[in-house]
């Protein structure tokens, strides 16, 4: 299924929670999905026998100085097919719901969102920091981050 | 004895064996090559100072800890495999920092790492050394700037003998490495461990 006719089933599903296609310049293009949505929309588009996007490729966090977005790269075994999904996040507190039940994988690439972004994921079975040692202070692929002068005595 | 007259010394007789041209047997003066020759064949006396024997003992026996953070450490695999057989230098791994006298860091260290790698070096047992291979260990390397998560060189936590430049290095330059670490050695004083 091409990607318009994926976001147009998503549209005729979800309403305005599906904001707009990013076709021009991604490949595949991103369905932009209001945050509080991304769980529904997840399900729909794993469990939907015409869609049935079983493997969550990739979810990343991206920093664009006004805002944050989570974006996750589906892509479905059985037809073939692609599709890219994106929620923009307030500046303050960015925070979206989990997709870790609906996809497993989710939760390791989460925890690497929370900790180099420190976007939260709400409901995560086990939200920690993945790469970072448990005391660093700050989330260090934030544009506006500080580096630190040293970490436990040893100069940064 | 034999065949032999009663009363003959064996050691006169095997002297006679060997080198037959001193025919009266072994206590002659006149001998060419000194205290050897008056001391005969038998009396093999090494004469050195005990430095030299500690350190030829400790330099051909560097028992290496496993310790491979990167890319480094399959250089380091390699290096200690059959084609270039670190085992020549008496140099083999161990899996335990208890049973190790050199420490090979091979491979970028991290914060994270940090702590680790200080109790390894505090677990190993005097003497012990430290090479550091390739260009994360020495400074960072690739990481040196703009890096939060990255410990440039690791002389900044444990101190370092040999360092070893390379992206990583070819095991030649490992093997270099550990040579100059044996020179080291091999200059200590008074059963020093530190030079």
């Amino acid at each position: 299924m091409e990607a318009q006719a994926i976001f147009d089933t998503l549209k005729g599903k979800f309403g305005d929670a599906v904001v707009e296609l990013q076709g021009e310049g991604f490949s595949p293009a991103f369905a932009v999905v209001a945050p509080a949505a991304v769980k529904e929309v997840s399900r729909f588009l794993k469990e939907d026998p015409d869609l049935s996007f079983d493997s969550l490729m990739c979810l990343s966090g991206v920093d664009y100085k006004d805002k944050f977005a989570v974006a996750y790269h589906l892509h479905s075994l059985k037809h073939r097919h692609a599709i890219g999904l994106k929620a923009m996040l307030p500046r303050e507190n960015p925070s979206l719901p989990t997709v870790d039940d609906v996809w497993p994988a989710a939760n390791f690439q989460e925890r690497e969102a929370f900790d180099l972004f420190g976007i939260g994921f709400e409901g995560s079975k086990d939200l920690r920091r993945i790469l970072l040692p448990e005391d660093w202070e700050g989330h260090p692929l934030r544009k506006d981050y500080k580096y630190p002068d040293s970490y436990h005595g040893i100069k940064v | 004895m034999g065949p032999h007259p009663a009363g003959h010394p064996g050691r006169e007789r095997r002297e006679m064996t060997h080198d037959p041209s001193h025919g009266k047997g072994g206590a002659g003066a006149s001998a060419p090559t000194g205290a050897s020759a008056a001391l005969g064949p038998e009396a093999h006396v090494l004469v050195g100072n005990a430095d030299l024997f500690v350190n030829w003992a400790r330099k051909s026996s560097l028992w290496y800890l496993l310790f491979a953070t990167a890319c480094c450490g399959i250089e380091l695999m390699q290096a200690g495999a059959s084609r270039y057989d670190l085992d020549r230098f008496g140099a083999v791994f161990r899996a335990t920092p208890r049973q190790s006298d050199l420490m090979l860091v091979a491979g970028t260290i991290t914060h994270k790492m940090a702590d680790r790698v200080k109790r390894l070096y505090e677990q190993m047992p005097e003497p012990k050394y430290v090479i550091a291979m390739g260009s994360c260990a020495n400074t960072g390397g690739p990481f040196y700037k703009d890096s939060y998560c990255v410990v440039k060189g690791v002389d900044l936590l444990i101190p370092v003998d040999v360092y070893i430049p390379g992206c990583p290095p070819r095991p030649e330059a490992l093997i270099d490495g550990i040579m100059a670490l044996q020179k080291i050695i091999m200059r200590k004083k008074n059963y020093g461990a530190k030079a």
